[in-house]
């Protein structure tokens, strides 16, 4: 009697200590959405309010009247695509050359891929990076933006381990019925790795629609620049803190990797996880 | 012949680009540092170790270079705690538990530049929610963002609240992990709750903490860039310029070649020392291949 007393007391304050932080971190999130469908009379209210009233979309037609927000959107997904595709292709493959392949060369070729492991290029190296990219005329492009960033040693990483999963006997068996080594990988192994390749995917797009520093630097001319980057660009040109124009611009910046985590968020955490990627 | 050539085929891509954007511009950065550069790029001059030596009597640099050491270190502090807290007590499988661990983990799926944003809107002095309960809980009414020390505490929040997530992730999943004879035997020896979450159970997910902090580390040295250049662009006055931002400044804003290349080698050090422990401390626990 007792005990269950005192398990009922623990989970009435655990349930409340969870209600409570989650609301608070969920909060700035929340609050920004409300902002963003709210006149500035609202936005302006003493003390601030909470909870929305009525609907007021002109926040986000202004928001597209600050920046030429359409291409911008246009490019983030470009670029987010691009790299999530890249990653993927060159991952695959030189995770099927590890898993699959004994080679004269894979133990040195793989410490000196594992050794990029945790160097985000876009923001250690922005310097030398930037006159590489200069060089090659590729500022202002989004082959800046995109083709650095098209392998990394956690997506070949990821798939290596993956692949090495998938048992001897069906190559054994792809051999027998005549498949070549590329179509055993076509046929058998991308199939067999759906879900692996789906979370590679996700947390691939996440970074990327997130990068901030570097299309900062590589796209001058507002027509390549992100959403990301949009955001500054509202804030300091509404001078007079119209909030709820800013935050019409930070929720279009931040919907589409927010939905993507909402819809799927089981794989998101399963594969965060099992790669260790840092997003 | 062309199974013996296929897995160096495979690996074409992936190296063509860690090569070309990766290990070649470490190399440029490096060998750049040692030279000044004219203003129009034409002209190189050998200058040894001037770049350094010049960079380390900036004062600027200097005070970038401790603001990074106090941000980091407050921020992945805090970070950890909170995140392994918060881990704890979604771990108990309360009803609700998926709803709260949805709302917890959201900011993970969001930028620094949208956090820098979310929280500038937060602290305002004028519409900002969190500045209303300071003013009414603390009696602490200020502009945030612009000054001493409010403008730190305020990159503060933001970066916390940011990086929070991705830690709360791992932390559960290694609390999922301990087997629950672990902690049976442990209510069994009569270790209250406290005792037993720092003495059983902390130290069972050392090694999650372990890399936690490796990846916390690098977060709030490189990815707090957006949130500084979104909330304080470094001010007031350099005060929250830490070395990413200033490398920004120099390099990019002001065209100080030669500093921005001596800042970028030593940022890269930094990065590659923090690499280099990692895999030697975690090389026991951790098997890629």
């Amino acid at each position: 009697m007792k005990k269950s007393k005192r398990k009922g007391v623990k989970i009435i304050f655990t349930e409340t200590l969870l209600l409570v932080s989650s609301l608070i971190i969920f909060a700035p999130i929340f609050l920004a959405i409300v902002m963003s469908i709210q006149p500035p009379e609202f936005v302006f209210s003493y003390p601030p309010r909470f909870l929305p009233q009525g609907f007021f979309p002109k926040n986000y037609s202004d928001a597209f009247k600050i920046v030429p927000f359409a291409r911008m959107m246009l490019n983030s997904a470009l670029i987010a695509v691009l790299i999530t595709l890249g990653k993927l292709i060159t991952g695959s493959l030189s995770g099927y050359a590890y898993a699959n392949f004994k080679f004269k060369g894979d133990k040195i070729t793989f410490y000196i891929l594992f050794a990029t492991l945790f160097i985000p290029a876009e923001i250690v190296l922005i310097v030398p990076l930037f006159k590489i990219v200069s060089r090659f005329g590729w500022t202002n492009t989004y082959w800046s933006m995109t083709i650095p960033f098209m392998a990394s040693a956690t997506n070949t990483f990821l798939m290596q381990q993956h692949f090495k999963t998938i048992p001897k006997e069906f190559e054994d068996a792809a051999v027998i019925d005549g498949a070549t080594k590329m179509q055993y990988f076509t046929k058998i192994i991308l199939p067999l790795s759906r879900p692996i390749i789906a979370g590679a995917a996700i947390i691939n797009f996440t970074y990327a629609w997130n990068m901030y520093l570097w299309p900062l630097i590589v796209a001058m001319e507002d027509r390549m620049k992100t959403v990301q980057v949009a955001i500054n660009m509202i804030m300091n040109a509404e001078s007079s803190n119209n909030w709820g124009i800013i935050m019409a611009g930070t929720v279009i910046a931040l919907t589409p990797t927010l939905i993507l985590f909402f819809a799927l968020q089981d794989l998101f955490v399963k594969s965060l996880v099992q790669s260790g990627i840092k997003g | 012949m062309i199974k013996k050539i296929l897995p160096y085929l495979l690996l074409i891509p992936t190296f063509v680009i860690i090569a070309l954007f990766i290990y070649y511009p470490a190399y440029e950065s490096f060998s750049s540092s040692f030279y000044r550069i004219s203003v129009f790029g034409n002209r190189k001059i050998f200058v040894g170790f001037q770049n350094y030596l010049n960079l380390f009597q900036d004062k600027d640099y200097i005070n970038a270079i401790s603001f990074t050491v106090v941000y980091t270190s407050i921020t992945v502090v805090a970070s950890i705690f909170i995140s392994f807290f918060l881990a704890l007590l979604l771990d108990q499988k309360v009803p609700g538990a998926r709803i709260y661990r949805t709302l917890i983990f959201a900011p993970y799926a969001v930028s620094h530049a949208v956090a820098g944003a979310l929280w500038s809107f937060l602290l305002n002095p004028v519409v900002g929610h969190v500045n209303y309960l300071s003013r009414i809980l603390f009696g602490i009414q200020t502009q945030w963002l612009t000054t001493r020390p409010y403008a730190a505490y305020s990159l503060f929040f933001a970066s916390i609240w940011k990086t929070l997530p991705f830690n709360v992730i791992f932390y559960l999943a290694a609390l999922q992990s301990i087997s629950s004879e672990v902690i049976e035997a442990s209510i069994i020896d009569g270790a209250s709750s406290w005792t037993r979450v720092w003495k059983v159970v902390f130290p069972l997910v050392s090694p999650i903490t372990f890399y936690l902090v490796i990846m916390s580390i690098i977060s709030s040295m490189f990815q707090s860039f957006a949130i500084i250049d979104v909330m304080t662009k470094g001010g007031p006055g350099g005060y929250t310029t830490n070395m990413i931002y200033k490398l920004f400044m120099d390099g990019f804003r002001f065209q100080k070649t030669g500093l921005a290349a001596a800042e970028n080698v030593i940022l890269f050090l930094i990065m590659m020392v923090v690499t280099v422990i990692y895999f030697t401390f975690a090389q026991k626990k951790v098997h890629y291949q």
